[in-house]
């Protein structure tokens, strides 16, 4: 039960830190919506709650609550460029569908 | 595959969430509201699997309100409370509309728009609009199962500001969000995906119930420009069930149709109306009238009569059509489509005449009742942000009337020709008419005749400081300006000394489309009679001219004259003054002036050897040299 970054991934999440000026990690975590019924979050964390589990990849920290982690257990977050847009990608072994915009997925 | 972004603690956005958006068609006679699921437009019905909603509200005592079909039934029988086609009166003042009078309404003169008295109070063509646009949102999101994020409402092409905002108006008081206005002619090439095309010409065909309007639209890249509008907007649906009324009138020797109890005057519109659709698919129709006064009138129309009857109707659509035609400088053979819009397409009469006349099968495969309605919806989809990324149109716009500024004499000079595409810039130059004349007032018009006194006043404004010079030698620019959003602005600028007076039109106070029509009719037969007017007006600047140099002539120079030249010259310009008086015919007005021209040449010779002599006094040959 893991959760993972890619370096470059790693690296851009402590560059976003650094530019906003504070905060513990990077919470990653799965709601349930978006067109192939769950969705991804991301987003940056100030403060943990009592069923979060913490990871520490390449020396930063990401965060998953409980709930989330079930469906994003073995997943690899990679930050890649695609021509003029970069961004988060996610590589979830849970996954079985995704949909075409990739904010959405069913396990 | 989209990439993520990091967002702040609980503000992640819901991924891509469907907004539900819709389309409306607030028509004058019905209205439909439509959406996208699942990649397909459709409109949605209310639980009776009814998809129109007709545009009828009725005001209860006590403050409820009957509406659609439940309000149509009543009309009969509460005309004063049941409000029927209050899309007419969107925008309108009461001057506005002329028709009032023969309405079963108690208007208000309310400033901007009327009001309409009802049993509940008075209430304004907005919030009626808005009871409709409220059920047809109710409709939607029990259908829908949420709120609607946005929808577009589709209005006539040319529909004035004041119609536009009215009709907003309605529907934030119904709860709604306009994503947008759309032109129901361009909502209707988009239904049939003529949009997708490359490139193409349309010609749309709207017969609705109580307005026609043809438009002709051109697509080039994507976007839609209007060429040209035209059409009537007392000419529809309603026009042939009152053709078939006063034919059973006539068959059962009552004189006319409003000789009858208004009760059964809606019955036998009600009748004529069911045998109008009977003949879409039928050859006769029966009708019958219940009289008041007890027994049954009975009559059988066939298909071949009723022809008869639509066809000075369908007439004065087709030379809309030929019009808006002109109006594009288009021939029939650079028409790419043609697409029938409006329930009274459904008429073999209307569109065996719109075949006849394009040579080729108009568009019919949408349901003339839904085009424009899901056209709208396809375009609120995009708009909330649901469709592919790109595929978003735009759309141009044409002013439906000439706009220009009245000159000498009470003619108006047109600068924006009417049916310019929207955005547009035109500029004129102008002069003074007097010596030494250092302001000029500026009269915005809107109109397409040549008179002021038949053109509509938009604006007035003054030009100062105009340094004093001879009468012509200023050149005055004006400029016209247009912006997408349809706003007006003129500046006059003096172009020596750069002084610069501006205006900002809002077109709130213009034309609606009735108005429009009938001041494109009145041009249209009265272009003959203007321009006779024209050249009288021109004749009576001159002549005015011609005396104010003169007087000038006179005051300056008078001791070149003896005193019996002195009576001949003021004769003549007693003669010509007098005439301005009255709209005397233009050629003896032209041959007074000539006379007063006649009389003054030796005059003018001797101010000229004077103001020579007087230049040369004093010097030499050597120094002229």
């Amino acid at each position: 039960m893991s959760v993972s970054l890619t370096p470059a991934a790693a690296r851009h999440v402590e560059k976003s830190l650094a530019k906003r000026g504070g905060g513990i990690g990077l919470r990653l975590a799965v709601k349930t919506s978006g067109c192939s019924g769950f969705a991804y979050t991301l987003e940056f964390v100030d403060k943990l709650n009592e069923d979060d589990q913490c990871f520490d990849s390449h020396g930063t920290k990401v965060i998953v609550d409980a709930r989330s982690l079930g469906m994003l257990s073995g997943t690899e977050l990679d930050f890649v460029r695609e021509g003029l847009n970069e961004g988060f990608k996610f590589n979830n072994p849970n996954a079985k569908a995704n949909c075409g915009c990739g904010e959405s997925f069913a396990v | 595959m989209a990439l993520m972004q990091i967002a702040e603690p609980g503000q992640s956005a819901a991924p891509h969430q469907h907004r539900l958006a819709a389309g409306i068609d607030l028509g004058t006679t019905n209205s439909l509201i439509a959406t996208v699921q699942s990649a397909v437009a459709r409109a949605l019905p209310d639980e009776n699997g009814a998809l129109l909603l007709p545009s009828v509200v009725r005001y209860l005592p006590g403050g409820g309100i009957e509406l659609g079909f439940e309000a149509q039934e009543n009309q009969a029988s509460d005309p004063q409370n049941t409000i029927a086609s209050v899309k007419r009166f969107m925008g309108r003042s009461l001057s506005d509309l002329k028709e009032a009078a023969n309405l079963p309404y108690q208007f208000t003169d309310a400033p901007g728009m009327v009001g309409i008295s009802t049993v509940a109070g008075e209430r304004s063509p907005v919030q009626v609009s808005a009871e409709i646009l409220t059920a047809l949102r109710e409709r939607a999101e029990a259908t829908l199962g949420g709120p609607l994020a946005g929808v577009v409402i589709t209005v006539p092409a040319y529909f004035d500001d004041a119609q536009r905002q009215a009709t907003k108006d309605a529907a934030r008081l119904a709860g709604l969000t306009v994503l947008r206005l759309l032109n129901e002619p361009t909502a209707a090439a988009i239904a049939y995906g003529l949009d997708k095309a490359a490139e193409g010409t349309f010609a749309i065909y709207d017969l609705g119930g109580g307005t026609f309007d043809i438009s002709i639209l051109s697509l080039t890249k994507g976007v839609f420009e209007v060429l040209s509008t035209g059409g009537d907007s007392a000419l529809g649906g309603d026009d042939f069930d009152h053709a078939i009324a006063d034919w059973f009138c006539t068959q059962h020797g009552i004189a006319t149709l409003a000789a009858l109890a208004p009760t059964q005057q809606r019955s036998l519109l009600a009748a004529a109306r069911k045998a109008k659709e009977t003949l879409s698919d039928n050859d006769t129709a029966p009708l019958s009238l219940t009289r008041a006064e007890g027994g049954v009138i009975e009559s059988s129309l066939s298909r071949a009569q009723f022809a008869e009857l639509g066809a000075p109707l369908i007439a004065k659509t087709m030379s809309a059509t030929k019009r808006a035609m002109r109006d594009a400088k288009l021939g029939i053979n650079d028409i790419t489509g043609v697409v029938l819009v409006g329930g009274s397409t459904r008429m073999p009469l209307a569109r065996d005449a719109v075949r006849e006349f394009f040579g080729r099968d108009p568009l019919v495969d949408i349901d003339p009742d839904q085009v424009v309605a899901i056209g709208a919806a396809l375009q609120a989809n995009v708009l909330a942000g649901n469709g592919a990324s790109g595929s978003e149109w735009l759309l141009l716009d044409v002013c439906p009337l000439s706009l220009g500024i009245e000159t000498m004499g009470g003619l108006v000079e047109k600068i924006i020709p009417r049916n310019s595409t929207l955005p547009i810039a035109r500029a004129q130059e102008f002069t003074t008419f007097k010596d030494g004349q250092t302001a000029m007032s500026l009269h915005v018009l809107q109109g397409e005749r040549e008179t002021v006194a038949h053109c509509r006043s938009l604006a007035r404004f003054e030009l100062r400081g105009i340094p004093p010079a001879m009468a012509g030698a200023v050149h005055i620019r004006v400029s016209f300006q247009i912006d997408a959003d349809g706003l007006l602005s003129v500046t006059a600028r003096e172009q020596v000394s750069g002084v610069e007076a501006h205006i900002e039109v809002k077109p709130s106070y213009g034309l609606g489309d009735t108005e429009i029509s009938a001041m494109l009719q009145d041009a249209i037969g009265a272009s003959q009679e203007d321009m006779l007017l024209r050249a009288l007006r021109e004749a009576q600047v001159d002549a005015r001219r011609m005396l104010d140099a003169t007087e000038t002539a006179l005051a300056e120079d008078a001791s070149l004259l003896s005193p019996a030249e002195i009576k001949t010259i003021h004769h003549a310009m007693f003669m010509v003054g007098d005439m301005l008086e009255t709209d005397a015919p233009v050629q003896e007005l032209r041959a007074r002036t000539t006379q007063l021209g006649a009389a003054t040449d030796e005059f003018a010779a001797r101010r000229m050897n004077a103001s020579i002599l007087k230049a040369l006094a004093g010097r030499t040959m050597d120094t002229l040299a």
